[in-house]
């Protein structure tokens, strides 16, 4: 197996382990901090893949998303916090209600 | 959640199984874009092929995605300011710290942007190293003063966006295509969207950090 799909198959394990993680915590820390987990695997994916070209220079244009991608999951991750920030000042929790237990 | 838990397992199992098969499954060479990409690269003005992605051939790609981080600093603002990050006095480690790095990461910052014409480096690493010194700055206890918030932080973000839509405009308007460069000139033109649009990254992502509203008009008057 070449050295482009083991980044790749690192890329799916890291979806998977965020995707576990985003659905598993509770705590909108923990979730905010797992859609990263979960966007920087589908990024090594993009890059990984890129390489397939057969020649020295990689696919430059996944690799154009994924700068443009990263630039993009900083700002949301901002909004995001803020949200949090304002939700746990509103309410005192950094969690979403659980309609299971009320 | 706990009762869940061993239904989750399997899923997510079949689901890295899934995509582990739909990546493995791929084949094993794809020239994807990068020959069209080559053969138009002495025509986009700039010799490293990713800058030539971002800003000549998609370059309502990199168009859009400055207004994306326009509209997130003003979702930021619109929620109000976050009284959390208390003012803090920075020990003189931080602080001789910061007044040493911010000058270097300017320049490298500015290496970066332009570096990027013919190598790795570009707009977006150039203002993510200019970020980065602000958040340094805000780190260190610096504080932007009001007046300095109203209109010229404003006026740095918005710029990003808005010389780019110009740019976007004129060309429409001289070459009949939105963002089509005449080869000439694609060089100079790249440069300059990417010096503003670098600045302009810079200043959101450090305002982002900073999450706190400017100060309207009415309210500093």
């Amino acid at each position: 197996m070449s050295a482009e799909f083991q980044y790749a198959l690192v890329g799916v394990g890291l979806f998977s382990l965020g995707l576990y993680a985003l659905i598993v915590h509770a705590h909108l820390l923990r979730k905010i901090l797992a859609l990263n987990v979960m966007g920087t695997g589908v990024f090594l994916l993009l890059v990984a893949l890129a390489r397939r070209t057969g020649e020295a220079q990689p696919d430059s244009v996944p690799h154009a998303m994924v700068i443009t991608g990263i630039v993009v999951a900083v700002s949301a991750t901002a909004l995001a916090l803020t949200l949090m920030l304002k939700l746990s000042g509103a309410t005192g929790r950094a969690e979403l209600p659980d309609e299971e237990q009320e | 959640m706990i009762r869940n838990r061993w239904l989750l397992f399997p899923l997510l199992l079949a689901l890295v199984l899934g995509l582990s098969y739909a990546v493995l499954s791929l084949p094993d060479q794809a020239a994807g874009l990068q020959k069209i990409a080559a053969d138009k690269i002495e025509a986009s003005g700039v010799s490293n092929p990713v800058t030539a992605v971002l800003l000549n051939f998609r370059g309502y790609d990199t168009l859009l995605e400055t207004v994306v981080l326009l509209v997130a600093l003003l979702g930021v603002w619109s929620l109000g300011g976050t009284d959390l990050r208390r003012e803090i006095a920075p020990g003189p480690v931080l602080d001789t710290l910061a007044r040493l790095l911010v000058p270097v990461l300017i320049l490298v910052a500015a290496y970066l942007l332009w570096i990027g014409a013919h190598a790795p480096g570009g707009a977006f690493q150039a203002g993510a190293v200019l970020g980065a010194a602000g958040v340094l700055l805000l780190l260190a206890g610096w504080r932007p003063r009001a007046a300095l918030m109203a209109w010229p932080v404003r006026l740095v973000i918005v710029a990003g966006p808005a010389v780019f839509m110009a740019m976007a405009a004129l060309l429409y308007g001289l070459e009949g295509q939105l963002l089509e460069y005449p080869p000439a000139k694609a060089g100079t033109l790249i440069l300059v969207l990417e010096t503003v649009a670098t600045v302009s990254i810079g200043a959101t992502l450090a305002a982002l950090f900073l999450g706190c509203r400017p100060p309207n008009k009415k309210e500093h008057s």
